[in-house]
């Protein structure tokens, strides 16, 4: 079954391969005439004010968690989905707990208002 | 030397669906602008070669030919590996889809989660992107993309926990051989509410309209692609294009049956297509999502950023959980013909 991976790797590397054959390709068949201002970041043809690398919203940040603790989540509900002829009404008893406990977590962020962008 | 046979086959085989794949991209776009011209009663580009069919080469040579800036503050090394980072999962995903009856590069047991696993790799290339320009438009638009690709991701996961269910295998021919049967056997069926969350989360995975506030060409800029001129810009662009492509395939495969005939096992209609190839079918089904997806951004208007977010966490999050129990209790209850 390992073996059958190999094929995938090879996609990878040829995928990669092939941006980096475009890309080179840009740079060798297109021009190159580089001056102060082509190279300023765009800001609407201001002169940029501060580094971009700035503060950010505190929102984005929740949603990254959110998405670690469901996709944690989807994790279990897998191996539980593809087994589910053979685990019966107990393993479906058992995934519903679980399931109420995370929802109990998603309603108190809903509540909490984590999921209002206003 | 048989090792070295068996390297060269496979590459023959990868080369073999990568070219068909960008062929695809070049005339999607084309396709794109033909229909949405089509939809607002105008002619697409109808200059370049007969019927404008030469336009998708002339643009990728325009772009071949253009100046790749790279920006004072940029950091150089992550500003170029992320179109490759992006372009690569798109591509590397076809390893798994199955066109037609064991017509497949690499059969793999976990073929759906590793599909996943690689559509989330395309959110670094997104994120990587926007952070390596230095610029404030890229990174508020990078943000932007990042946080709906992850908050859509969920809703599309907890859909694909319902095709497992009804399917019983992360093997991508297994689920597609799991609806035999015709049209009343696919899964849009039995998990249509599923169905259609799948189909959102895709169109907003892909950041396409009506969710591509992270592009908005009138509001902000081009989101956290502003800085890529040239050809970098055309890999963003094969790589997005790549992937509404890859997101219709996954749609045939997992509720339309993929290869199968939708008069599969019927009489008289049956027999009547049965000389029909499966690929023949699985490509005209893709065709079906592809128009959809234009047909979107022709008719429906952009959606606000926090519509986005609430549509995806309040709305498609909770349709997909009781829809989960439903199919469930479907399952344990052995309902015909999908379950038993």
């Amino acid at each position: 079954m390992v073996e059958n991976y190999l094929p995938i790797l090879l996609f990878v590397i040829v995928g990669l391969g092939m941006g980096a054959v475009l890309l080179a390709a840009g740079f060798i068949l297109g021009p190159s005439r580089p001056n102060d201002e082509k190279l300023s970041p765009y800001e609407c043809g201001f002169e940029a004010f501060e580094d971009s690398r700035m503060k950010f919203d505190v929102r984005y940040y929740l949603v990254a968690i959110l998405f670690i603790i469901f996709d944690l989540e989807i994790a279990f509900l897998f191996p539980w989905a593809i087994v589910l002829d053979e685990i019966g009404l107990f393993g479906f008893a058992s995934m519903a707990v679980f399931i109420a406990i995370l929802l109990i977590g998603f309603l108190y962020e809903w509540k909490k208002g984590a999921l209002e962008w206003e | 030397m048989a090792v070295l046979t068996e390297l060269i086959w496979t590459l023959t085989k990868i080369i073999a669906i990568v070219v068909p794949v960008i062929l695809s991209v070049a005339y999607l776009t084309y396709a794109e602008r033909r229909v949405i011209g089509a939809i607002q009663s105008r002619n697409g580009p109808n200059r370049v070669g007969p019927m404008g069919l030469l336009q998708p080469f002339a643009d990728v040579f325009k772009l071949l030919f253009k100046e790749v800036i790279l920006p004072a503050n940029a950091n150089r090394f992550l500003f170029l590996v992320a179109p490759l980072l992006s372009l690569m999962p798109a591509l590397a995903a076809w390893a798994v889809i199955p066109f037609s009856e064991g017509l497949v590069l690499s059969d793999i047991n976990a073929g759906l989660l590793y599909v996943l696993a690689m559509t989330s790799l395309g959110v670094y290339g997104v994120i990587i992107a926007g952070w390596a320009a230095n610029s404030k438009y890229s990174m508020l638009g990078a943000m932007r993309s990042a946080a709906q690709i992850v908050s859509y991701e969920i809703a599309m996961g907890f859909a694909l926990v319902g095709v497992l269910m009804a399917a019983g295998t992360l093997n991508m021919s297994g689920i597609v051989q799991a609806q035999a049967g015709g049209l009343f056997h696919w899964f849009w069926l039995p998990l249509l509410p599923l169905f259609v969350v799948y189909w959102i989360s895709g169109v907003a995975e892909t950041n396409r309209a009506p969710f591509d506030v992270a592009e908005g060409e009138s509001e902000i800029v081009a989101g956290f692609h502003v800085e890529y001129s040239g050809v970098a810009f055309a890999v963003f662009f094969l790589a997005e294009y790549a992937n509404m492509i890859l997101i219709s395939g996954l749609a045939v495969i997992m509720f339309l049956g993929g290869w199968y005939s939708p008069f599969h096992g019927m009489p008289l209609l049956g027999p009547l297509f049965d000389w029909v190839p499966g690929i023949v079918w699985f490509v005209l089904k893709i065709f079906l999502f592809l128009y959809l997806y234009l047909a979107f951004r022709a008719t429906f208007p952009r959606y606000r950023y926090d519509q986005i977010m609430r549509l995806g966490w309040k709305v498609l999050i909770p349709v997909t959980v009781v829809w989960l129990v439903v199919v469930a209790l479907l399952i344990l209850a052995g309902l015909p013909p999908w379950f038993n």
